[in-house]
């Protein structure tokens, strides 16, 4: 079969070369003598792509790889999604642990989280760690993930100043909040709403400052993000739009936040700044090992970068130009690198429409596919300001493309769906605004 | 209807009245119900209906009221163009400005000069009233009546082969008879408790047979035995033919004719130029099975009642055609004995008692005759007239054509809308731009006639006047008031006798219209010889010196009421009802000519020779379809008052022509989208719809809409005014139009609380619904800015850049703007005020759900979510709470997904139904649902 070791020509002794005295609680039990004859798959960072990738793959061949995963962060591997509803109080860390440590044991994983790699050896197909653990692999997997942009304003250094990105964030955003006081959440995109909501429900006075006029402008059209603002405003968050933030400003020692001030010489109280002004894909390691990147690390349909015994998938690789934030195109990511991994590479990974929802309670947003629409789209808009309800569907071709839903996304999940699917929706045209079931019953009168 | 405007004035908690639509004369009991809403019901009590109504008079107490009345004199402040605004005016001033206006034009142009234009709507108080003012007081028999468009062929015909206007049988005959030839008439909608009472004797008696002869196939013909759709206007054909037949067979009653009547050769003679059988079905373009079917059937049925209405009477040989099927009739001596005789139903509640009074230029009161001087010099000494007509007058349409030449230069119209009603209609309206004086009496503001009047003068309506009607069946029965005029209205003869006063006329001083009838009971005797000699049979003198008391008791009761025979009818209550009943038995005032004895001075009726002639305008290449016009069942006349009913509204909500499917192919026409109908005296458009039963070659068209409810469907317009040369009764069953298509670039409608100002589009319809005026529309302009002119149409200002979601109107709207969808509704305090739909193509939601929402004082969200789909939001299978908001999965979705597929983990779930296929946030709770599930199985 082609996966098998001997076919892929993995130099398969000497595998426990360069693992010298493993300390601390990381264990290699399971890599015990027995495995060593199986080819070293190691996976560079413990998040939600990486993890997935191996869930796939143990599912299609269990047995096949010695696994080892270093993770920068000193836990098992967790729900980045949900840090905002932890950080909102409504759940707690524990409910949203993924693969517990017992997890990596049952499954003869290497975790050695909390310790960072700091080198890739291509030629010698090793990967060191920051602890000096080096260890050898046949085939290597990078989901590094992104890491915050952070604005490079005077400033953005001091205490207090953070990004939400993993669960230390959410610890000093939690801490920030014990204290009360001002926040500043600078980005009034997904992640940023989503962090002023829980800094809000956590106590604290909230400003979001973004830089151009409406909210969410990735997914959302001016009219749903009007919406937005005023239900955000009516729970009591402050939204500053088309601020440029000019300097962060310090308290008298020189080392805390006080202050946010912008280009137009405004100043706003601040004790905690969260940056979340986008991401920027986490490839420095993979820069280094001379793998091409571009925005990110260059992979292509089967999820392999340049060199054909790296893979890369989730946030950090660029594919077909595009980079990746929402969850369900990495999941997809994850199933075919798994597949290819397994040696059963017959998958290709297709770029799908995406769909999003906003993950602060009581409001209802869901945007799917391509909301701006081009030449020959058509829109089919319903709104009901009163009602907070707007609805706008980009129709191309007699094709849903793209959905933005707000105050009621009942059938968000429906559009989706035939956006995915290139539904046929000329029969139903006249219903579609109006949801699923009428507009089938539509479509079975036509 | 709430009566907050009006009181119930009688004391009895139910007032015993009659409907004020068809001739069959219903009587109907009015009650004041506990919300404050009139309560109808049928008088089981009356022998015309028997407790029976019909929709439209069930549906009287969405009639009343004060919504659309005529509450005040109005005067048109501009004089003679029409083009001036209305304004109020006293009484005094209004009556002034006509009878000085009346008395110039005399003056100046003699009493020819003016004109009555009066209706069948008239109670006979009011008509006698008018019919006096005109022939004894102006000099002039310049008085028509709408009856003239409606049953004037039937007068032609009785006058001319009884000598008297006289309708000889009674209902019941319809109930003894063996067989019915109901001919042009759709009873079922037109006559609907006459037409129940048929058919339940059919379902007694099934071997009662019932013929129908109509071009249509209408819903009459839902118990026929048998459908004749001849060819438009070839009636007297067909009954030439059966006269013809009838003596072939000989089937004739050689007694009675030879005893009882005169001129049977001339008429066999005129009959048997119509040909054989075969030749008679070509004409008729009717199988020739089913017409020797027909003509046996006739010939071995001694008790046939033939009834004929408007089919028969509004022709260019109305006339003849009336007397073809009295022709049959008499050649068999199958007339006035029980279940046999040829029967006239009228169409007007009272149009019967207006032709008893007069109310027709070429009839004098009480029967007697213009062009007999004996007649004309008793009837001036009973009224002491001082200036008689001396010949007949102008007949509706020379009447309106009189106005356009200038020869009749005042005009006073009561109850009645010729713009709407008369053939060439636009004609009618031309007449009325160039009158010099157009006064209209009637209850409501806005109607066509009214926007071209001088004067208006506001009349008392049905439920507020009070007075008698005579039905088909020569039934006398009063029309009681029982609620407080409205405004400053009065009633019609008031109204005369007000002007006639004004003018220096004496014998206008009546107080009550119970004097008024008693002076018309008298009349009905005047110099009318003694019973047993030749006499006119319409007498009631038995009538005279009611009291007020006596005449508000008047049980129903069928003329002729002779003096004495009836003494004691001044009597009340249950006596009197014992009374009439044996004055009936005994004097045989059930029917008429029983005896063999009829009105002429020799006591024999006439066979009058009629020879088929075509109807005057036929179809051309330019105008190749027929059209016919007619009633729908809901609505009555103009929609003066059925209009102002939701309930009626909704039968046939739009003016239509209907049509035969493969003509709509031929012509370019479809089912559901508009067509101009044009003729070559006018056009108007309506929607195309089949299914009418109409034959290839002819359209059909409902009589009823106005420039008040639709924007162009004044059917009237496209009518030829040919009339038949001896009643002078128009051809409205047969004018030949061509079909266009109306090309639009949307449909749309609106419903909506208030009244919404003039509409540009290019075709609407205005339908009264039950909380809410709804108004269906097409329109030609395509629009850059549907949501701007949708709120400028419903008067809603725009919302305003910039201002908050809940500043400004609470607008909801849906728009596919490249589709050509614009839906929006508008609501107030979250109760629905307006909503508005329009479309590049015909499918606009049903309109019913969103009527309800209308009845609502505020909608609940998920009806708020519906509005704009026009439907109710429905309801899905309940899927429990969202477990999964990625994916829209409820929890139940998982249960059942559990249960039904085996899911042992949450992987397997997501597999199944999705749920936790995205974000994962869900898994926890997926978890859980597995864990209870499997605690249940265990």
């Amino acid at each position: 079969m082609p996966g098998s070791a001997a076919q892929l020509g993995v130099q398969l002794s000497g595998t426990r070369r360069g693992w010298p005295g493993l300390g601390g609680s990381l264990t290699m039990e399971a890599h015990d003598a027995p495995d060593v004859d199986k080819p070293s798959l190691v996976v560079i960072g413990n998040g939600m792509a990486g993890m997935r990738t191996v869930e796939e793959l143990l599912k299609l061949a269990p047995d096949m790889y010695r696994i080892s995963v270093f993770g920068a962060e000193p836990h098992g591997n967790y729900n980045r999604i949900l840090l905002s509803p932890v950080l909102s109080g409504e759940k707690a860390f524990a409910d949203i642990m993924l693969n517990t440590r017992e997890w990596y044991a049952e499954h003869g994983i290497a975790l050695h989280a909390g310790d960072p790699v700091t080198r890739i050896d291509r030629k010698r197909r090793i990967v060191h760690a920051q602890s000096g653990l080096a260890v050898e692999y046949d085939r290597l997997l990078i989901a590094t993930g992104s890491k915050p942009f952070i604005v490079p304003v005077p400033g953005h250094q001091l205490d207090g100043v953070v990004g939400f990105r993993d669960l230390q964030d959410v610890d000093a955003m939690l801490a920030a909040a014990r204290a009360g006081g001002h926040a500043v959440v600078i980005g009034g995109g997904l992640l940023g709403l989503e962090a002023a909501n829980g800094l809000r429900r956590q106590g604290m006075e909230v400003s979001v400052v973004h830089v151009t006029a409406s909210l969410m402008n990735q997914q959302l059209d001016a009219s749903a993000a009007g919406l937005l603002r005023a239900t955000l405003e009516r729970r009591g968050l402050r939204i500053l739009l088309e601020r440029q933030t000019a300097e962060i400003v310090a308290d008298e020692e020189g080392t805390r936040v006080r202050a946010v001030r912008f280009q137009d010489g405004e100043e706003i109280p601040a004790d905690l700044v969260v940056m979340a002004a986008g991401v920027r894909p986490n490839i420095a390691l993979a820069q280094s090992a001379g793998l091409h990147c571009e925005r990110a690390i260059v992979v292509d349909d089967t999820l392999q970068t340049y060199d054909p015994r790296v893979y890369a998938v989730g946030e950090c690789v660029q594919h077909r130009r595009a980079t990746f934030g929402l969850v369900a195109p990495i999941w997809d990511q994850a199933r075919v690198c798994a597949a290819h991994l397994a040696g059963a590479g017959h998958r290709r990974y297709v770029q799908q429409a995406t769909a999003t929802k906003l993950k602060v309670t009581g409001v209802d947003l869901y945007s799917a596919g391509d909301i701006v629409g081009g030449e020959g789209s058509e829109d089919l808009v319903l709104r009901d300001r009163r009602g907070g309800v707007y609805k706008r569907l980009v129709v191309a071709g007699n094709r849903l493309v793209g959905a933005v839903l707000y105050g009621d996304v009942a059938d968000g999940p429906w559009y989706f769906d035939l956006i995915q699917k290139r539904t046929d929706i000329a029969s139903m045209r006249d219903q579609l605004l109006f949801g699923q079931a009428l507009a089938e019953n539509a479509k079975q009168a036509a | 209807m709430k009566l907050s405007e009006q009181s119930f004035i009688q004391s009895a908690a139910t007032v015993r009245t009659t409907c004020p639509y068809c001739g069959v004369g219903c009587g109907v009991n009015a009650s004041m119900g506990k919300d404050g809403t009139l309560a109808i019901a049928g008088d089981a009590d009356h022998p015309a209906s028997r407790g029976r109504l019909c929709v439209k008079g069930s549906a009287l107490g969405e009639t009343v009221g004060m919504q659309g009345r005529l509450l005040a004199p109005m005067l048109r402040d501009a004089d003679g163009d029409g083009g001036g605004a209305l304004r109020e005016a006293t009484w005094d001033e209004a009556l002034d400005k006509v009878a000085a206006g009346f008395q110039r034009i005399i003056a100046e142009h003699g009493p020819d000069a003016v004109a009555l234009y009066v209706s069948g709507q008239l109670l006979t108080e009011d008509y006698y009233v008018a019919n006096k003012f005109m022939k004894g007081y102006v000099g002039s028999a310049n008085i028509d009546t709408n009856s003239r468009l409606c049953m004037s062929s039937a007068v032609a015909g009785h006058k001319r082969a009884f000598g008297e206007d006289v309708v000889p049988g009674c209902y019941e005959d319809f109930e003894l008879a063996d067989m019915i030839v109901l001919v042009g008439s759709n009873a079922a909608w037109c006559h609907p408790t006459l037409y129940q009472r048929i058919a339940r004797a059919k379902e007694a008696r099934p071997h009662l047979k019932i013929v129908v002869i109509d071009p249509r196939r209408t819903a009459t013909c839902d118990i026929a035995d048998l459908h004749l759709p001849l060819k438009p206007g070839a009636d007297v054909a067909l009954f030439n033919g059966l006269l013809a037949y009838l003596a072939q067979q000989n089937r004739l009653d050689a007694a009675f004719v030879a005893g009882h009547t005169t001129g049977l050769d001339d008429a066999l003679a005129a009959a048997g130029q119509g040909g054989n059988l075969l030749e008679v079905a070509r004409a008729c373009r009717i199988d020739p099975q089913l017409l020797r079917q027909f003509y046996e059937w006739f010939a071995a049925t001694d008790k046939v009642v033939t009834a004929f209405t408007m089919g028969v009477n509004q022709s260019s040989s109305g006339a003849d055609k009336v007397n073809a099927i009295i022709n049959c009739h008499l050649a068999t001596g199958r007339i006035g004995k029980p279940g046999m005789g040829p029967f006239s139903l009228t169409g007007q509640p009272n149009a019967m008692g207006g032709r008893e009074v007069g109310g027709l230029a070429n009839m004098l009161a009480a029967h007697m005759d213009l062009d007999n001087p004996d007649q004309r010099a008793a009837l001036q000494g009973f009224w002491q007239a001082p200036r008689m007509a001396e010949r007949p007058g102008l007949k509706a349409v020379d009447l309106f054509q009189a106005i356009e030449a200038g020869k009749v230069k005042a005009v006073w119209i009561m109850a009645t809308n010729p713009l709407v009603s008369m053939p060439d209609a636009d004609q009618a309206r031309r007449a009325l731009a160039k009158c010099e004086l157009v006064v209209a009496s009637d209850i409501a503001l806005g109607t066509d006639t009214n926007a071209v009047s001088h004067v208006l003068l506001p009349a008392l309506g049905w439920g507020e006047k009070d007075g008698t009607v005579t039905n088909s069946e020569r039934c006398i029965s009063r029309q009681r008031g029982f609620l407080s005029a409205p405004g400053a209205a009065r009633p019609d003869w008031h109204i005369i006798c007000d002007v006639a006063r004004r003018m220096g006329y004496a014998g206008f001083d009546f107080t009550a219209p119970h004097e008024i009838f008693d002076e018309h009971a008298r009349l009905s005797a005047w110099q009318n010889g003694t019973p047993g000699q030749r006499r006119r049979l319409f007498d009631i003198g038995g009538l005279a010196g009611m009291t007020r008391a006596a005449y508000d008791a008047l049980a129903p009761l069928q003329w002729p009421v002779l003096a004495g025979a009836a003494a004691s009818l001044a009597a009340q209550g249950e006596e009197q009802e014992a009374a009439r009943e044996a004055a009936q038995e005994a004097d045989a005032s059930t029917r008429l000519f029983g005896d063999g004895m009829f009105s002429f001075p020799d006591g024999r009726a006439r066979f009058v020779a009629t020879v088929a002639r075509a109807p005057a305008n036929l179809p051309d290449g330019d105008y190749p379809l027929v059209l016919n016009t007619g009633r729908v069942r809901d609505q009555w006349h103009t929609m003066t008052r059925t209009g102002k009913s939701p309930r009626l509204a909704e039968h046939v909500p739009e003016p239509f022509v209907d049509m035969h499917p493969q003509d709509a192919l031929l012509w370019g026409v479809k089912a559901g989208e508009l067509a101009r109908v044009v003729s070559g005296w006018g056009s108007v458009v309506a929607r195309v719809q089949h299914g009418g039963g109409i034959a290839r070659g002819s359209v059909f068209m409902p009589i009823h809409w106005s420039a008040q409810t639709a924007s162009d469907a004044r059917v009237g317009a496209v009518v030829n005014p040919a009339v038949d040369p001896v009643s002078g009764e128009p051809e409205f069953k047969h004018t030949p139009v061509r079909l266009e298509p109306f090309g639009v670039n949307w449909y749309g409608f609106i419903l909506s609380r208030s009244e919404l100002p003039l509409l540009e589009a290019a075709h609407w319809t205005r339908i009264q619904g039950a909380d809410f005026i709804r108004y269906e529309l097409a329109g030609r302009k395509p629009f850059a800015d549907a949501a701007g002119w949708g709120r400028a149409l419903l008067g809603v200002a725009p919302h305003e850049h910039g201002a908050a979601d809940d500043e400004g109107a609470d607008w909801i709207e849906a728009e596919d703007r490249n589709g050509g969808v614009y839906r929006a509704a508008h609501l107030v305090d979250g109760r629905i005020e307006a909503c508005l739909f329009v479309s590049r193509r015909q499918d606009l939601p049903a309109r019913a759900w969103l009527a309800g929402m209308f009845a609502k004082e505020r909608l609940a969200p998920a009806d708020r979510m519906g509005l704009l789909s026009g439907r109710a939001r429905e309801q899905g299978v309940d899927a429990g709470p969202t477990v999964c908001s990625c994916f829209g999965v409820g929890r139940k979705t998982i249960e059942i997904a559990i249960r039904q597929h085996g899911c042992k983990d949450a992987a397997a779930v997501t597999a199944c139904v999705k749920a936790g296929g995205n974000c994962g946030s869900c898994i926890p709770e997926i978890r859980a649902i597995l864990a209870e599930a499997r605690a249940v199985e265990n």
